[in-house]
């Protein structure tokens, strides 16, 4: 992408576009990478409501794999998550290439 | 018709803002600050202005609260001084990175420590480089006159930027002079009203204020904001111009006094001008070539013009009532010589600190200074660059 010159920056960095923070993707800042498991997973959404990002994603009602793009890897979702019967549906990995 | 009023630069100031009665003010309602805002908000209380105001916990919260209304899309206000615009200095670059004309009269007093709450510009020099244009004020008259040209110089559409309007602590801000009321219809036409520029409060065009601006963009928003700063002076003259309509009174970027054929002058802000330019009379009249420079508008400084206007005479006293704890040359000083670079011939300059914590500048000191210009333009020679008057040894 081709960065603009002063000349084109808006005045007072004001962002006029509406939910423009979508194109900033932050995933790569993480070290720690949440694995979600389904099959420990009551569909609570504590880890939607506890994500500060837009990380975990819902589809009717429903529980669906995260959005790497904006994961940061802060762990929230998974010392939250109560699991099943003892057993967490969110688990932290070392992120690995 | 002028109203002829015998009043207090605080009152003066007041009275400007009450004829503008702008649509938010938040002020820090203890010392430091003066009755400037007490007497604002006495007209708020009598119904005379329809300003909401915010009586905030301290200067920061009280910049912060500007800035809000501000990107809300209102003609906002605040007056401070001395620690209390030390407070703000964080908010400060907020205020003028975010491009909101935000007006606020500075009454200038000195720093702590020690504490003391006498006139010194101090205050406004930390602020200097902030972002804000600061417009210095020699009387009450040109405090009333700068605090309402102040609103369209920040609004102008080409400007956009925070304004503070200087005077000095006790001897103007609580001093009375009698000087001249614009009618408040002729004022509000002058200013007009206000138009806002992506505000928050529009909800139908959503806008975010203060982002992260990380290293691959900042430098171009820092570039881009000096485009701005450039075009004020031509802004404050156009002004000016108007100004002169409703009021009989001219103002320029700087005041020259007497110093077309001067050979030795005097570079000093506000009120001690005042002194001063008596003291440049009395040595006219014994034949000495003197005259001064006054600067009015101090940021952005008009390097340009100011080393146009001083750059034929031979020795001249920058008097600076602000110093850096002895760190540097006071910041008048430090601008005027700036000025002055670019010319092969140029006068022999030097620095006096003068007048700080409410110190009196009186006639004799501005005449040993005179005499210390002539002697510098009869020796060639400069003894100290740098040094204080009116101390105690």
């Amino acid at each position: 992408m081709k960065l603009k010159g002063w000349k084109e920056v808006e005045p007072g960095a004001v962002i006029k576009e509406p939910g423009s923070a979508m194109k900033f993707k932050t995933g790569s800042w993480r070290s720690l990478k949440p694995r979600w498991i389904p099959e420990n997973c009551i569909n609570c959404l504590l880890c939607w409501i506890y994500c500060p990002d837009m990380a975990v994603k819902v589809k009717d009602g429903k529980r669906e794999d995260f959005d790497y793009d904006y994961c940061k890897g802060c762990g929230i979702c998974a010392l939250e998550c109560p699991g099943k019967k003892g057993k967490k549906a969110i688990v932290m990995e070392e992120e690995a290439k | 018709m002028a109203r002829i009023v015998a009043v207090t630069g605080n009152e003066a100031v007041a009275e400007a803002l009450k004829q503008i009665n702008p649509d938010v003010c938040a002020a820090y309602p203890i010392t430091p600050q003066t009755d400037m805002m007490q007497r604002f908000a006495g007209f708020v209380s009598d119904g005379k202005v329809k300003t909401e105001i915010i009586l905030v916990e301290s200067e920061h919260s009280s910049m912060s609260a500007c800035i809000g209304a501000s990107a809300a899309g209102g003609r906002v206000i605040t007056a401070t001084s001395s620690q209390g615009l030390a407070l703000m200095w964080e908010m400060l670059f907020i205020a003028s990175g975010l491009r909101l004309p935000i007006i606020m009269p500075v009454v200038n007093r000195a720093l702590s420590a020690p504490l003391n709450i006498h006139g010194d510009h101090s205050d406004a020099m930390g602020a200097r480089d902030a972002g804000w244009i600061q417009l210095w004020s020699e009387n009450t008259q040109e405090a009333y006159d700068n605090t309402i040209q102040a609103f369209r110089i920040g609004e102008h559409m080409d400007i956009r930027l925070p304004v503070i309007i200087c005077l000095d602590g006790f001897i103007i801000s609580h001093s009375i002079e009698r000087i001249e009321y614009i009618e408040d219809s002729d004022v509000r036409n002058f200013v007009g009203d206000f138009k806002a520029v992506n505000p928050l409060l529009d909800i139908r065009h959503p806008v975010s204020y203060g982002p992260l601006i990380l290293p691959d963009y900042y430098m171009e928003f820092m570039r881009a904001h000096a485009e701005p700063m450039a075009k004020v002076p031509k802004v404050v003259l156009d002004v000016a111009k108007d100004f002169e309509k409703i009021s009989g009174r001219k103002y320029g970027l700087f005041e020259a006094y007497r110093l077309d054929d001067a050979e030795i002058g005097l570079v000093i802000l506000n009120s001690a001008a005042g002194t001063s330019k008596d003291v440049i009379d009395e040595f006219r009249n014994k034949g000495i070539k003197a005259g001064l420079l006054k600067p009015r508008l101090y940021r952005p400084f008009p390097y340009a013009e100011v080393g146009e206007a001083l750059k034929h005479l031979k020795a001249v006293c920058v008097l600076d009532r602000a110093d850096a704890f002895g760190g540097s040359f006071g910041p008048v000083f430090i601008d005027i010589a700036a000025s002055l670079y670019p010319y092969k011939e140029r006068p022999f300059l030097i620095n006096k600190i003068y007048g700080l914590g409410g110190r009196d500048y009186l006639p004799e000191h501005a005449a040993l200074v005179l005499d210390e210009l002539a002697e510098i333009v009869k020796t060639g020679k400069v003894k100290t660059f740098k040094e204080y008057i009116g101390v105690r040894e």
